[in-house]
């Protein structure tokens, strides 16, 4: 046999690898360490990714998501709406109309209308807290630094983040932090937990309902040891987070996005408010928007699709895609793919020219030479469950 | 039962062996998902891609140990790939190939030699 070839790795020479806070913890939870965007980062625990997975489908995981970046925002000028229209310089999305204490998806883009990282964006009252990928964050805080620092100050914040996900994370979460059941979806508040002044928002990226905590490196190993005291809850690895995320629909910056997608094509235009869009208040004025608002106009060549397998065989990134079981040129391309353990069947996301991509439509990904049938299904593969609805 | 440094094991009856992956391979790839021998009446050679398994994580070949022809796959890991996790020396056997030549298998390592290069 030969070793597994699309294991989770980094371009990174192992001594340089940091560690984040919660390192030992996944040492003695006995957890499979790989090397991940810069870091050392439990793929798997004992249990292994299938049960992980369900695991958090079912009860309560939680993932250590230290790794990324965590940056403020403030307006040299004392007042947030410079922020936020700072932010709109380099961001496609309404930041000027998120209330404070929501927090809001975005993304980066680039002069072509490529992404250059995809975000979660806090008010935080006075500062915009903003949540970056690992690979990306140094290139973020750089472009931040670069493009905003003539009217905002931008801030590395060194804290760890925890995520507990699924649909007993806020019960397991409220014993130390009864507040967090008064949230709803993509709320943000400053609470104590176990004396550590934390930062929850009501988030994750795994399709379930849950939380990400933000604190000191300090803290960081208790609250999650205490946590993993809750019997609901279990550590779950890298592997289990990206068949989660995947089920969940949800774009792998690096994989599904990069600098050559656009957010059209990416099926992201729903995160580009109206107040971005063409007629809107603030129409476009960020990197690549003539591209990216003339695309919601009047369509792209190719859109990320959902695909699920007809058979058993797994269909990975790269896979290229056909429109017939004979045609000679590819149509398109898997961009992420894998088992998934809870629609228990091989699942993908991947680019397609719209002709194609039409829930119900078969197309062939080719493997080890053959062209298997796969079909156009809308996304998530598994419904979300975040916590919506009217606030009390 | 015997070994090869590509993580199969086999075990012989008369000129037929049955081949699987070992446990230390099966716990390295994780949950299989996925597992697809040879068709039965194939012709291989030593180093051959005979079967293919699929964890959540990777798909990794499984490579002919020896030269002969495929007699028989195992339908129940087609069904039921987590066998091969379960039960890797056992029921998560793979194929049976029928030996070209059966002095090959002897010279294919012990326990003890295959133990020393997992480590």
């Amino acid at each position: 046999m030969e070793p597994p070839v699309s294991d989770t790795s980094s371009p990174h020479p192992k001594s340089i690898l940091e560690r984040t806070p919660l390192y030992a913890l996944h040492v003695a939870k006995a957890a499979r360490v790989v090397p991940f965007a810069g870091y050392e980062m439990p793929v798997q625990y004992a249990p292994g990714v299938l049960k992980e997975h369900l695991h958090t489908r079912t009860a309560a995981g939680l993932f250590d998501v230290s790794h990324m970046g965590q940056l403020t925002v403030r307006a040299r000028s004392g007042r947030l709406s410079d922020a936020a229209l700072a932010l709109e310089r380099l961001i496609p999305v309404d930041v000027l109309g998120l209330k404070s204490g929501r927090q809001r998806y975005g993304l980066f883009t680039n002069q072509n209308g490529g992404i250059l990282d995809d975000l979660m964006i806090a008010h935080r009252g006075d500062h915009f807290l903003l949540v970056v990928n690992a690979a990306c964050k140094m290139a973020d805080e750089a472009h931040l630094r670069t493009q905003l620092s003539d009217t905002c100050i931008i801030e590395r914040l060194d804290r760890a983040l925890i995520a507990l996900q699924g649909p007993k994370a806020e019960a397991a979460l409220a014993r130390l932090a009864p507040a967090c059941t008064g949230m709803m979806f993509m709320d943000v508040v400053t609470l104590d937990i176990l004396g550590s002044e934390c930062f929850l928002t009501r988030s994750g990226y795994t399709g379930e309902d849950g939380f990400e905590i933000s604190v000191v490196p300090d803290s960081a190993s208790r609250i999650a040891a205490r946590l993993l005291e809750d019997e609901t809850v279990e550590p779950i690895g890298l592997g289990a987070r990206d068949s989660l995320r995947l089920e969940a629909g949800l774009c792998l910056y690096g994989s599904d996005l990069d600098e050559t997608t656009t957010p059209v094509e990416a099926g992201l235009t729903w995160a580009m408010q109206a107040a971005r869009r063409h007629r809107g208040e603030r129409e476009g004025g960020f990197p690549g928007h003539t591209i990216i608002l003339d695309q919601i106009a009047h369509g792209t060549s190719r859109c990320r699709v959902g695909l699920l397998a007809e058979g058993r065989a797994p269909i990975r990134a790269g896979t290229k895609l056909f429109t017939s079981e004979d045609a000679s040129e590819h149509a398109g391309a898997v961009t992420s793919g894998g088992f998934g353990p809870t629609v228990d069947r091989p699942i993908a996301m991947g680019y397609l020219p719209p002709s194609a991509a039409a829930p119900g439509t078969v197309v062939f990904a080719e493997v080890r030479g053959k062209r298997l049938p796969m079909i156009a299904t809308p996304l998530p593969f598994v419904p979300s469950r975040f916590k919506r609805g009217q606030r009390r | 039962m015997k070994f090869t440094d590509e993580h199969e094991w086999l075990t012989r009856d008369g000129d037929v062996a049955t081949v699987g992956i070992t446990e230390h391979a099966a716990t390295q790839l994780g949950d299989l998902v996925f597992v697809e021998p040879p068709k039965v009446g194939t012709a291989l050679k030593k180093g051959d891609a005979a079967a293919v398994v699929e964890s959540v994580k990777a798909a990794s070949d499984v490579f002919a140990p020896v030269d002969g022809e495929v007699v028989e796959i195992n339908d129940d890991v087609v069904k039921n790939p987590a066998l091969v996790n379960s039960d890797p020396l056992g029921k998560g056997w793979l194929y049976r190939i029928k030996l070209a030549n059966p002095s090959d298998f002897d010279g294919l390592l012990d326990e003890d030699a295959y133990k020393k290069l997992i480590g």
